[in-house]
């Protein structure tokens, strides 16, 4: 147990992925197909996936209403860019566990489950286990509803609030027209969705912090793990920018105006409307 | 022999759905396909003539289990393993998509989600095209452990108009769990006029609206075509506008005849969910905008100046 923990504490895992920067203008992304792997573009440095942040935000408003939680946030990887994985710290997340080795390369959604759950139980115990719902490089979300089964925990996804009562927690669960609610007991594993609200931006106070905070950092040895067992599922034959060859009929009219009329008429002629 | 486990799912009428029909054209493409599709409850009428070889009806899931999917989850494990199919196809769907995830790990096996194309005659196993980075790129994986489980795109295939016999039997999985989680109420968004799902005609704002009341307007153009308004996200994470209007990757799919984008830059993540619109049409001030790269027609300028004249148009050529 850290410093200022003690039972009543709430522990809370937030999983956090850094992927490509998802803001990088389409011009920019670029594919090596000899090596089926994304270019990173220049100067563009990676980010922790957003609905991950949404995640440690959904973790730190728990703390704003009052609770005292603890806020471990967890990363599977390698060549991990720490100004980018302490940003979750610099919010206001107590802690960074890395599991970070050359092993973990190239890997698939099972793989990083597996691992995941391994440093999970290696960390120690968890009361809630929070991660977004899907990572914006591989757009798999697979990761965290595969924790669900491999911890054998209750699952709930896409929620957008949520309240701790004693050992539950009240929650909303999006669905396409509105949301549930549904009550879970502690623990649980919950996929945060961005319909939570905005992640919070860092404060001077939360970056010096973090800067002076060191990640714990796990190695595939320390989890008993050997990287020969880490066959991935799906093997990626090929990766590719599709071609567009689609042609835009742009209407011009005399002014702005015009140019609207002219639309409604020329779909009127295609027996678009 | 490929022998393809397809979970159906019903529309608002208890008919089977229109991705569970694609999804049974993807699965017949399959080299030697013999499919079975599983049904929760009892079969519709209209199921008997599915072109399939069986049709399994599980137990019915529970309401409650509506969102959490557990009991569900419990029943297609056992139908897997006792059935031991090759591939099992889900529509990427609210369901599909956490009890596929959840199968993948029940049954040791490969989860491939929001696919586009399926097939298996590439040798041994199945390979799967997936879009990726928000559909920025196309990644072809190829599968060789069984079964292979994947949550097929709606609108990647078309519905077949292949009939069939197919043999009705019931499965008793024996499963009954005891849900951790409970479902304690639902709150709908109050909805007027048609399912955005399902119009012919999609508004959409973005962005470039800069504010909530301009969908006022965008609602005007949406009724005088008999259709819905959509959004990006941005504009429903800025609070314009509710999150059921989000069209996207992470949002809804719409197929529409006419998919009308205002001030949207086109971001593929958004385009993941307009794309098969027969016809998409930009308002953009921005020439240079991405949306231009997927729309049939455009007009690059100021929505403010072009919308009112459009919509007078559309009032005439609908009057
Ligand atoms: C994992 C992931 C999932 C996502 N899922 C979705 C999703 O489901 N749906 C979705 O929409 N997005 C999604 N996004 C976000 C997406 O990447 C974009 O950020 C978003 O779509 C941008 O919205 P926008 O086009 O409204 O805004 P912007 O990109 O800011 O574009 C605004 C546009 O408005 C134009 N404009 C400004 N003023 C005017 C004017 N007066 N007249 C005409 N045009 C004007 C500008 O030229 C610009 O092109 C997702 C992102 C990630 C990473």
């Amino acid at each position: 147990m850290g410093i200022g923990i003690t039972e009543l504490t709430v522990r809370i895992v937030v999983l956090a992925k850094q992927v490509p920067d998802p803001e990088t203008p389409p011009s920019q992304f670029k594919i090596d197909e000899s090596t089926n792997t994304v270019i990173p573009p220049n100067g563009v440095p990676p980010v922790v996936n957003g609905f991950d942040l949404t995640a440690v935000e959904a973790a730190l408003l728990l703390r704003d209403s009052g609770a005292d939680v603890e806020i471990t946030v967890m990363s599977v990887g390698s060549d991990f860019v720490m100004d980018a994985m302490k940003k979750p710290l610099a919010m206001g997340a107590d802690r960074l566990v890395l599991v970070d080795d050359s092993g973990l390369d190239n890997i698939d959604s099972a793989v990083t489950v597996r691992v995941l759950a391994a440093a999970i139980e290696k960390d120690g115990p968890y009361d809630l286990i929070l991660g977004g719902r899907q990572a914006s490089d591989w757009d798999q979300a697979h990761v965290t509803l595969g924790l669900s089964e491999v911890l054998g925990l209750p699952l709930v996804s896409l929620v957008q609030k949520l309240e701790l009562n004693g050992d539950s927690v009240s929650l909303q669960r999006v669905i396409p027209d509105g949301y549930q609610t549904i009550t879970a007991p502690l623990p649980s594993v919950l996929t945060i969705t961005n319909e939570l609200g905005e992640p919070r931006y860092p404060n001077l106070r939360g970056i010096m912090q973090a800067s002076r905070k060191k990640p714990e950092i796990f190695s595939l040895a320390d989890l008993g793990i050997s990287s020969d067992d880490l066959v991935p599922k799906l093997e990626l034959k090929k990766l590719y920018i599709p071609e567009s060859n689609k042609q835009v009929e742009l209407i011009e009219g005399e002014d702005e105006a015009d140019s609207g009329k002219k639309l409604a008429l020329r779909l009127r002629e295609e027996k678009l409307i | 022999m490929t022998s393809i486990l397809l979970v159906a799912e019903r529309d608002e009428q208890g008919e089977i759905n229109q991705s569970t029909l694609q999804a049974i054209a993807a699965a017949n493409g399959l080299l030697d396909a013999v499919v079975t599709v599983a049904i929760s409850g009892e079969a519709p009428a209209s199921a008997s003539a599915l072109a399939v070889e069986k049709i399994v009806t599980l137990a019915v899931v529970s309401i409650a289990d509506e969102g959490i999917y557990d009991q569900a989850t419990a029943e297609i494990s056992a139908l897997v393993e006792s059935t031991s199919p090759e591939v099992v196809i889900f529509s990427k769907s609210d369901f599909g998509s956490i009890v596929g995830a959840r199968l993948a790990f029940r049954s040791d096996s490969a989860f491939a989600a929001d696919c586009i194309e399926i097939s298996n005659d590439g040798g041994d196993g199945v390979s799967v095209t997936r879009p990726v980075y928000g559909g920025s790129a196309l990644a072809e994986f190829e599968i060789a452990s069984k079964p292979a489980i994947v949550t097929l795109r709606a609108g990647s295939y078309e519905a077949g108009n292949e009939t069939g016999s197919p043999s009705i039997e019931a499965f008793d999985s024996g499963a009954s769990v005891e849900q951790a989680a409970s479902v304690t109420g639902t709150v709908a968004e109050a909805r007027d006029g048609v399912r955005l799902e399902d119009a012919n005609f999609v508004v959409s704002g973005g962005r470039g609206l800069g504010g909530p009341e301009p969908f006022s307007v965008l609602t005007d153009l949406a009724n005088a075509l008999g259709g819905a308004v959509g959004a990006s996200r941005a504009a429903c994470d800025a609070g314009w506008i509710d999150h059921s209007h989000q069209v996207g990757l992470t949002g809804k799919s719409v197929s529409p005849d006419v998919y009308i984008a205002v001030g949207i830059s086109g971001a593929s993540q958004h385009m993941a969910g307009c794309s098969s619109s027969r016809a998409i049409v930009a308002i953009n001030k921005d020439a240079d905008s991405n949306i231009f790269k997927e729309a049939r027609f455009g007009i690059v300028g100021d929505w403010e100046k072009v919308l009112p004249s459009f919509l007078a148009t559309v009032r005439e050529l609908k009057a």
